[in-house]
């Protein structure tokens, strides 16, 4: 693999959480409200499987997309705009951070029920199935997700249909302030995609390359007819699970513990000690990113408030497609 | 709509509905039927009884029991830019995936900002009425006609079973089709060269000034009994058949109120906040001072749907029912 490849990834994962540190900047100051739930921590995956995909794929995410949709490539000025509710944001200010959306990148959001997004992602890949497309759909969600009846209703159609659909489970061992074992009977989560006779692997969310690597050898498997596969990625947000949360239901040392496996550091030095990278290539990255950001700040800045007359709009579709 | 020149045959609201779905997927290849039991089965009625032998088991496709993921899957798979027609077997089972349908559904295209539209059509069965208990009794049609981004249609004739279908997949937008058990085995005359329908407008099926009786779906004969029961007595009723509980054609409720200005709304869900209420409240905003009695409503009773046949028939509008509060509005 080149070392551009490599920097690319480290690039991604920097700008994801660059972006999210001023978007929390941001709420302090009032310019984004309601949730805000923030991946960092969790940059690997989106970046491993999302750089994975090929264009005409689908990518269905959750609330805590913002990394899935800068990794899928959207612009992080429509993003930001997005969360200022400006009309110029990806979802015209109708969605906020939790809904954001992309037709264009075939990014269906942005789904904000826990497990809401499965059954979508089956029905993608049931198109492209009857079509016979060779498309990937590749649906994220937490490990909360695995105890709704949701998730185990796709793994099953999904399976029993042989639908390309990948699973990404993003176990941050936490929904909201539940922890895994509190919430299952069962913590190894790949056991639940055997159950279904789907491929399951665990993965080391921390380590981008780790799950570039799982993601390329599934997605080649989901591509080629080898039915829908399942990846547990280990990870764990550093943050908060969004700005009204105190944390009382785990302790400042796990924080700490995990931090010493955060995925962009673990990167940093591992290509700084492979020689792909110096430490001025890498204050280059991060003003290059710091000028991106700057400049999605300054279009969410400049950006504009749909008029109240349009209210009403988009209720029901406005242009009948053929 | 049936004129003397048109040849007409005669059809089961089941067969047209049958009819439909066949000729939309011989039109349309985008076009499949998803549900439980819809393909070997041959569909819990009997409505898609033979279509897996024309169409194959990829476009008339049997389900698992797990109306989330299959109705979610519709929706995925209207997004992808497919038709689905997906079938609940009743709309008791359809609360099984209320998540997708007022979740994802319904909210896609203002959420995106308009990017994503659901052309998904999703058939149910609703009703009671033939002793299959309260889990099996349900009509709540009106938990989807509260949600803006859906569009609910109660055909109850057979003209609309053939062609309300067409039309509702030529939408771009999601469309809940409820057909009541008690219809599918009506029958009717269905003009030879028929033609799609709107989805919006309501129908008077009877003219009449001296009272209006407003209704939709399952209970549309019954009200269609009841003014004849009514016209024997000499009192001239009115019957508007909704055909549409959202949009609900608020214009033709009005038109009916000034019109009779004596309203009987008959509704076979629960009176409290139910569709009766809106339609209520519609001639309380609109047309209060057309009317010279209150409205009238004739709804189930306030219970779960019972077993027992007496039992039920008492917790179900009747044609008696709607005759008596006729007759009390007109002061007879």
């Amino acid at each position: 693999m080149s070392d551009s490849h490599h920097l690319d990834l480290l690039r991604q994962m920097l700008r994801i959480r660059r972006f999210e540190e001023r978007c929390a900047q941001l709420y302090q100051a009032e310019k984004i409200r309601g949730f805000l739930h923030l991946y960092i921590g969790e940059e690997g995956v989106a970046v491993g499987v999302i750089g994975s995909l090929l264009p005409d794929d689908a990518v269905v995410a959750t609330y805590r997309e913002h990394g899935h949709a800068l990794a899928r490539g959207m612009d992080p000025g429509a993003v930001m705009a997005e969360m200022y509710g400006k009309m110029e944001g990806c979802s015209r200010g109708r969605g906020g951070s939790m809904h954001l959306f992309d037709a264009s990148r075939r990014f269906y959001g942005g789904n904000a029920i826990v497990g809401g997004g499965l059954p979508l992602a089956v029905g993608l890949a049931l198109a492209d199935r009857l079509r016979d497309q060779p498309r990937v759909t590749a649906v994220f969600f937490g490990e909360g997700a695995v105890a709704e009846g949701e998730f185990h209703e796709s793994m099953n159609l999904a399976a029993l249909w042989n639908l390309p659909v990948l699973f990404c489970c993003e176990n941050n061992l936490y929904a909201m302030g539940t922890a895994l074992e509190r919430s299952e009977s069962q913590t190894r989560l790949t056991l639940k995609a055997a159950s279904y006779e789907m491929p399951a692997w665990e993965v080391d969310g921390m380590d981008v390359l780790a799950v570039e690597d799982a993601a390329r050898k599934a997605i080649e498997s989901v591509r080629s007819g080898g039915g829908p596969h399942f990846l547990e990625m280990r990870t764990f947000r550093f943050r908060a699970h969004s700005m009204f949360d105190p944390e009382l239901y785990r302790s400042k040392e796990e924080v700490e513990v995990w931090k010493e496996r955060d995925p962009i550091e673990l990167f940093t030095r591992r290509l700084i000690t492979d020689g792909g990278l110096t430490e001025d290539d890498l204050a280059t990255m991060e003003s290059d990113v710091a000028e991106e950001i700057e400049a999605a700040v300054a279009f969410a800045e400049a950006g504009t408030w749909e008029p109240v007359e349009e209210l009403t709009r988009f209720v029901y579709s406005e242009v009948v497609p053929s | 709509m049936t004129s003397l020149a048109t040849p007409t045959r005669t059809i089961t609201y089941r067969e047209a509905m049958r009819e439909s779905m066949s000729d939309a997927m011989r039109n349309d290849p985008r076009v499949f039927l998803m549900g439980e039991d819809v393909g070997r089965y041959g569909g819990c009625y009997a409505v898609s009884k033979g279509m897996l032998e024309e169409f194959g088991p990829d476009r008339v496709r049997d389900t698992p029991l797990s109306e989330a993921a299959f109705v979610g899957a519709g929706i995925g798979a209207a997004l992808a830019g497919l038709r689905p027609i997906v079938e609940v077997m009743t709309v008791n089972f359809s609360l099984l995936a209320l998540d997708q349908i007022v979740n994802t559904a319904a909210l896609y295209s203002h959420m995106s900002g308009g990017q994503f539209n659901v052309p998904i059509v999703i058939r149910m069965t609703t009703g009671a009425g033939r002793q299959l208990g309260a889990q099996h009794s349900h009509s709540l049609e009106v938990w989807y006609a509260h949600v803006p981004g859906l569009k609910v249609v109660t055909p109850a004739t057979v003209e609309d079973a053939r062609w309300m279908l067409p039309t509702a997949l030529e939408d771009p937008d999601p469309v809940i089709i409820f057909e009541h058990a008690a219809l599918y085995n009506s029958e009717g005359d269905l003009p030879e060269q028929g033609a799609p329908v709107d989805l919006d407008r309501a129908v008077v099926r009877r003219p009449g000034p001296d009272v209006g009786l407003i209704t939709y779906g399952g209970s549309l004969p019954k009200t269609l009994a009841a003014a004849t029961e009514l016209a024997e007595e000499g009192i001239s009723a009115q019957v508007l058949d909704l055909r549409s509980l959202r949009p609900l054609d608020t214009e033709a409720i009005l038109t009916t109120a000034a019109s009779t200005h004596r309203i009987v709304i008959v509704d076979e869900g629960w009176k409290t906040a139910g569709i009766s209420a809106e339609i209520a409240a519609s001639i309380a905003e609109g047309a209060i001072w057309e009317l010279d009695a209150p409205i009238r409503r004739v709804c189930s009773v306030e219970v779960p749907i019972p077993y027992a046949r007496h039992m039920e028939d008492a917790a179900l509008p009747q044609t008696a029912g709607i005759v008596a509060a006729a007759r009390e509005l007109v002061g007879r």
